[in-house]
């Protein structure tokens, strides 16, 4: 009698079982694209908020930039919420945003003071990951702490949405996969200023630096002299000067007999106010020298900076990353949503930080998710529009935005408090893009990015 | 071409020298007299600088009026009421209100100066140097957060009068050329600290308070027992240094924007012209103030950095270092101090 085999799972049972784990499994990523739960530094799960770290400089040289930055990070998660007008949410294109929060979770944030030393900044944020969870760390207007910042947040494993930076290298030979730069800066600044120079005050210039001490002087002061080189002006002296000095008479006296007709000042924030006022008090700008009108320049300008200084900035040119007379309809938007808010309009620093709020949230929906690489694959090489600069890029060899750059003057008769900065050229964006290998942002490493597990 | 330079550097030194040697006259005094190495000698600096920035924001106490050229948002701009309601004589004063405010600062240094000693500074004179400085830093750290609460962390420009606003063609007038030009602002600064300078040294060389006080900082007890109550008059020195520091504050508010961290900026700088003109020594401390305001200028010129890269930030603390290896009691200190 033979014996009859049986088991409890025939062949068509496993390939029936087989067939239906298979679907199981598949059906998160069927549905919900990336919903396939990898871990990752901070993933707020299930919560039904996440935070956001904005690390400001609220003391020391940057702080007017680092209290705008703040007002308007503020007004970010407000317009993420769904409260208020809603901001550039409603002239951003493409956009995935819905006024729920980001992923639905509400948004919520904790501050830090970077007191705009890098010590300080890294310490702060290390706080912020490691205490408060947050997913993005955000902040700028000192290129020395944005540096710091992105290297340690490309170290934890979080995104660094970086704010006001102008030195090249942050998105140069300090790059980072984490890290990601909307704002312009000092080859930009460069290649937009000099042929407004040249129209302005011709070919035969001799320039003199007073440059801050530190990377973002440094590399303002290479791409400014190669810019004016390159028109034919030559550079007389270059000048280091340490950051926060305050009294720079004795940096400014030695222009005198120096024979230059043209005084740089790479300084930025409280710095340039006070050597810009001593310039004019040591009557730098009354001067004639070889018959030609002694003149100063300011690279980087903002307006915070153009109040602080008072009418000492009338004349004088440089160039901005955004300025709230622009007309259109981003930019509107953004700063009658700001004025409503604090009854002034907003600083270039405080829309390039509202902006990066925005575009992160918009990459996390895009994304579905807040897992890191996900948000840098879903940041990298994206174009939008709406955001006040026109059609802009973030790309993906090096994580820096490029987009349309403004050439200022200091207003001769303005007709408000705000209304110092008048806007003499918007330079398109092909005059200011360059190879990301290019000799200024030449040496770093892009490196792959860390989702902090 | 070079001697321009130089004598540019000489002025530069010579006004910056002026502010380290009024702050550094005040801390030797209180050393020299109390025997306190007072550490919140940079905030009576700070507070002095935003007396300035106190009575100009009383001079411009505003109505706000609607920004018509303003479209986007409802913006309002500050029309000052005093300037508005008497534009001429409301307009002088405010130009003013520098010069203005070293009557204001006086009284109130007075006051600040005695309220700091009385309050606290007393229960320190038999206490170790170091208890003195730990107690000292602390208030100066206390004041600054007083001051960024009600005024910010940003620098508040001041500016001086219209008329010295420019600059004086020095050069010119010594048939020097034209590459010899100095603020005005700053010209005033250097009389200004040196006439205080003079103001403090005549005060206690020709005075009978003065020579109480010298003869307190000579012999303490021998002076009291002669019944002569010395506390009360160091409490006046005090209260003297205090102002002295306020007034090298209001006066300096045209040079650099007042902000909470400038006392600190210079009571470091302070402390060496202190160490290096010799603890306790008046005229040391103007001799070092104005020597090392000099020799930082010098530092920074161009010519010098190309040799030795940097040395403009470290000049000064070089010299101390040299000062305290040859000669511990400073270039005029009296023999002992600091030499156990």
């Amino acid at each position: 009698m033979s014996k009859k085999t049986t088991s409890a799972w025939s062949r068509r049972d496993v390939l029936k079982a087989s067939a239906a784990s298979t679907a199981i499994a598949g059906a998160p990523l069927f549905f919900t694209r990336h919903a396939y739960g990898a871990e990752y530094l901070n993933n707020p799960g299930s919560n039904s908020t996440v935070t956001l770290g904005f690390n400001v400089p609220q003391s020391g040289a940057y702080a007017d930039e680092g209290a705008d930055e703040l007002r308007a990070y503020k007004l970010a998660v407000k317009h993420l919420n769904g409260e208020g007008d809603g901001g550039m949410m409603n002239t951003m294109q493409p956009s995935s945003l819905k006024g729920n929060g980001i992923l639905g979770k509400k948004v919520e944030y904790v501050t830090g003071d970077t007191q705009t030393k890098s010590d300080a900044a890294r310490a702060s944020a290390k706080r912020m990951i490691e205490k408060d969870g947050v997913v993005m760390v955000t902040g700028g207007s000192s290129s020395g702490v944005a540096v710091a910042v992105q290297s340690l947040c490309q170290d934890a494993g979080v995104i660094f949405m970086a704010g006001l930076t102008h030195a090249n290298d942050t998105t140069g030979k300090d790059k980072k996969a984490n890290g990601f730069r909307h704002f312009f800066n000092a080859f930009m600044s460069g290649a937009a200023l000099g042929p407004v120079l040249k129209n302005a005050y011709g070919t035969e210039r001799n320039a003199y630096h007073l440059t801050a001490d530190y990377n973002w002087g440094w590399t303002q002061e290479q791409s400014i002299q190669a810019s004016t080189e390159s028109i034919g002006w030559s550079t007389a002296q270059k000048v280091l000067t340490p950051v926060g000095a305050g009294d720079f008479s004795q940096y400014i006296t030695p222009i005198l007999n120096s024979g230059a007709d043209t005084l740089i000042l790479n300084h930025y924030g409280k710095d340039m106010i006070n050597s810009l006022t001593q310039a004019i008090q040591f009557g730098l700008r009354d001067r004639q020298v070889d018959g030609k009108d002694f003149q100063i320049i300011v690279p980087l300008f903002s307006r915070l900076m153009a109040q602080g200084a008072g009418d000492n900035i009338k004349g004088i040119f440089g160039s901005t990353n955004w300025h709230w007379s622009l007309s259109d309809a981003g930019s509107q938007a953004f700063v009658k949503s700001f004025g409503q808010e604090y009854g002034f309009p907003p600083s270039q620093a405080a829309h390039t930080c509202y902006v990066q709020t925005l575009l992160y949230a918009d990459a996390v929906e895009r994304a579905g998710t807040f897992e890191p690489c996900e948000v840098v694959a879903s940041l990298e090489g994206h174009k939008f529009d709406g955001l006040g600069n026109g059609p802009t890029e973030y790309r993906a060899g090096d994580h820096q935005c490029f987009k349309d750059v403004l050439v200022v003057k200091g207003k001769e008769n303005p007709s408000s408090q705000f209304d110092l900065l008048e806007i003499v050229e918007v330079t398109p964006r092909a005059q200011v893009e360059y190879p990301v290998d290019h000799e200024m942002f030449a040496g770093g490493d892009l490196g792959t990015c860390n989702n902090g597990v | 071409m070079l001697l321009d330079a130089l004598l540019l550097q000489v002025l530069n030194g010579l006004d910056k020298g002026g502010a380290y040697a009024l702050i550094a006259l005040g801390l030797t005094l209180v050393f020299g007299t109390l025997g306190v190495v007072n550490f919140a000698h940079g905030a009576l600096f700070m507070l002095g600088a935003f007396c300035a920035v106190t009575l100009e924001k009383i001079l411009t106490i505003s109505t706000k009026v609607k920004d018509e050229s303003i479209t986007f948002f409802e913006a309002f701009k500050e029309v000052p009421i005093l300037e508005a309601k008497f534009p001429v004589v409301g307009g002088f004063i405010v130009d003013y209100s520098v010069p203005f405010a070293i009557l204001f600062a006086i009284p109130i240094m007075l006051a600040i100066g005695l309220i700091m000693e009385r309050g606290l500074i007393r229960h320190f004179y038999k206490r170790p140097h170091a208890d003195q400085i730990l107690v000292t830093f602390g208030l100066a750290i206390i004041i600054q957060e007083i001051i960024k609460h009600y005024f910010g962390a940003n620098p508040i420009p001041q500016s001086a009068p219209d008329i010295v606003s420019g600059s004086a063609n020095i050069g010119a007038v010594f048939g020097l050329g034209d590459n010899i030009v100095y603020p005005y602002w700053r010209l005033i600064y250097l009389g200004f600290s040196l006439s205080v300078i003079g103001g403090v040294f005549a005060f206690l060389q020709f005075t009978t308070f003065g020579m109480v006080v010298r003869a307190g900082m000579q012999d303490r007890e021998m002076v009291g027992l002669l019944g002569i109550d010395i506390q009360r008059r160091f409490t006046i020195v005090f209260g003297l240094a205090s102002v002295v520091a306020g007034l090298a504050g209001v006066m300096y508010t045209p040079i650099l924007p007042p902000d909470y961290h400038m006392g600190m900026d210079f009571l470091v700088l302070s402390f060496v012209v202190v160490v290096v003109g010799g603890m306790g020594s008046l005229g040391g401390a103007v001799l070092a103030g104005f020597m090392l305001g000099i020799l930082q200028s010098f530092a920074s010129m161009n010519e010098i950095k190309s040799i030795i890269p940097g040395i403009d930030q470290i000049i000064i603390y070089l010299v101390a270092v040299i000062v305290l290896l040859v000669r511990p009691r400073g270039l005029m200190g009296r023999k002992g101090i600091m030499e156990d």
